[in-house]
């Protein structure tokens, strides 16, 4: 490429391009140190938006919900997931059907499972809030999880478990003392891919969580402050959501990207 | 372990598939062909009275609405992000690395908060009013947010590292010496360019616009909350029918539409795709 590439209009469209990508997230983040609170004046560095976030029980309390939602959903969907993983790995056929089924929830759009799911629960008369929106972050999460996982189970030697079994190790044992231990850095970069999709979730949520002002989740919560206008306070708590996920994809990269233990 | 044996791992996450993500989708599926009840429930008996809605001109504008504006913001997504994937692969390859990844990385965070600084930015004080009035520019400023056009820029700010991502996979892979045959031969830089460099990456393109397009037309929170409410796109048509107009049925059959322009993009962009990768082994 570099051979048709005049250096000045390269390094011209990557400035501008990453300008374009980096400048309304770093306003952002900017704005929400900013003391006066107001986009317009800078007066000075403070981390009292911070602090306020911590006495807002609304934001308080839909954190929380988002932490149980997040765990609960990615400690389901990491067992759930892996398993299918290592399942669909050992087979030898590999059906289109399955594959289908499995792709499904990674592509299939917000809205649509959103309000499937909605119909599902109401035509059942299930009662919503927190319980079904796991219910509903476990479907995509467990797809996710899946996917990266196989991808570490694609360049596993099958035989060692062969060998294992062959030396009189029962199935779970092997699973646990030979699978486990290889598949385990692309089982915990799943998991942290999970709790950040399930952290930053919100239509599926929102269709799911039922008119409970106690089901509210953090998404939910910045979605309606966002609707009333800009506040220094949702500046503050973009800002955190925005560092979260960041740090643990970067992280999940990290795992997945080291080689084999022991090669 | 023999190949029946892994069923019982596979059925726990294949059952829980099934009960929250097939049966539902069935549902909706079904839902399309019944009829609304008097008082917003769902009365079973099939009638197709709701796809015959969706294509009455009220709501088939909408849905011509959102592919345009879907449309438009997987052109200029493309634009940009093949300009960015072409100038990060003709970066020395040391550098390529780094340059991708901080390329994706905002993609990595909150859809919503991405969306949310763009309200920051285009807002009635927000940072763009202020920066065109400290310049001196002292006439009424056009409104910015809740426009069509912040619609369109919040798309293509939120899906830009997909394309940009897309569109590096086949030009990365790219044999330079191609490149350097075709100005041997007396091409010129635009030339080799448009003639052999441009079709050889087609299915990045493809992947990228379709990605785009496909997010884009289904999109309720960007039109929500850069659009104001002073349009609708498919995906607050069908919200409504669903949380404030409970029609149900027809909610349904929307979607139903709406997956099934999905699902036709889709095949067709896999089919493109193949279909390069075809040509592409049939010329060595």
């Amino acid at each position: 490429m570099a051979s048709l590439a005049n250096p000045r209009l390269m390094l011209a469209i990557l400035a501008a391009v990453f300008a374009f990508l980096y400048v309304p997230i770093s306003v952002l983040v900017a704005l929400s140190f900013n003391d006066g609170g107001l986009p317009t004046a800078w007066t000075g560095f403070s981390t009292r938006w911070y602090g306020e976030l911590l006495h807002n029980r609304d934001i308080m309390s839909a954190a929380f919900n988002t932490l149980v939602v997040a765990v609960v959903s990615t400690v389901l969907a990491t067992i759930l997931g892996s398993l299918l993983a290592i399942g669909v790995e050992i087979r030898r056929r590999k059906g289109r059907f399955l594959e289908t089924i499995i792709f499904a929830p990674m592509i299939i759009p917000d809205i649509v499972l959103a309000i499937a799911l909605l119909s599902f629960f109401s035509l059942l008369n299930v009662t919503m809030g927190l319980h079904t929106v796991i219910l509903s972050h476990v479907v995509f999460n467990l797809a996710f999880v899946c996917s990266v996982v196989r991808a570490r189970l694609k360049t596993f030697d099958w035989s060692i478990v062969e060998a294992s079994t062959d030396l009189g190790a029962s199935t779970p044992v092997t699973l646990v003392r030979i699978v486990l231990p290889v598949m385990l850095p692309a089982v915990i970069a799943g998991a942290l891919l999970a709790f950040t999709l399930s952290v930053d979730e919100f239509i599926i949520a929102f269709f799911t969580a039922g008119a409970g002002r106690d089901s509210i989740t953090l998404p939910m919560q910045i979605f309606a402050m966002i609707r009333f206008g800009v506040t220094p306070e949702i500046n503050a708590l973009a800002t955190i959501v925005m560092a979260v996920s960041v740090i643990a994809l970067t992280l999940s990269q990290r795992l997945n990207r080291g080689g084999l233990p022991g090669q | 372990m023999k190949d029946r044996k892994p069923l019982y791992l596979m059925t726990p996450a294949l059952a829980w598939l099934t009960a929250f993500m097939v049966i539902p989708c069935l549902l909706i599926l079904a839902l399309a062909f019944f009829r609304r009840g008097l008082y917003g429930g769902i009365e079973y008996t099939f009638t197709l009275e709701n796809l015959a809605l969706v294509f009455d001109p009220l709501y088939a504008g909408i849905f011509l609405k959102s592919a345009a504006i879907a449309g438009l913001s997987a052109l200029i997504a493309v634009i940009i992000g093949y300009a960015a994937a072409f100038a990060i692969a003709a970066a020395p390859s040391r550098r390529q690395p780094i340059l991708l990844f901080f390329a994706v990385l905002p993609f990595w965070s909150n859809y919503l908060v991405r969306t949310y600084a763009w309200i920051v930015l285009l807002n009635r004080e927000g940072l763009i009013t202020g920066l065109a009035r400290w310049l001196g520019y002292d006439a009424e400023m056009p409104r910015l947010l809740y426009t069509e056009g912040a619609v369109v820029v919040g798309l293509v700010y939120n899906y830009l590292p997909f394309v940009i991502l897309a569109c590096y996979a086949p030009l990365s892979r790219l044999n330079p010496e191609i490149a350097e045959a075709s100005r041997d031969l007396g091409a010129s830089s635009w030339t080799t360019f448009r003639r052999v460099v441009l079709p050889m990456t087609v299915p990045g393109i493809a992947t990228g616009f379709v990605f785009v397009f496909v997010l884009s037309i289904g999109n309720f929170v960007t039109p929500a909350l850069l659009g104001g409410g002073q349009f609708q796109m498919i995906g607050n048509l069908i919200y409504a029918q669903f949380l404030t107009a409970n029609d149900w049925p027809f909610g349904a059959a929307l979607s139903m539409v709406l997956i099934a322009i999905m699902m036709g993009l889709l095949t067709l962009q896999t089919f493109a795709t193949e279909r390069a990768s075809g040509a592409k082994r049939e010329e060595s």
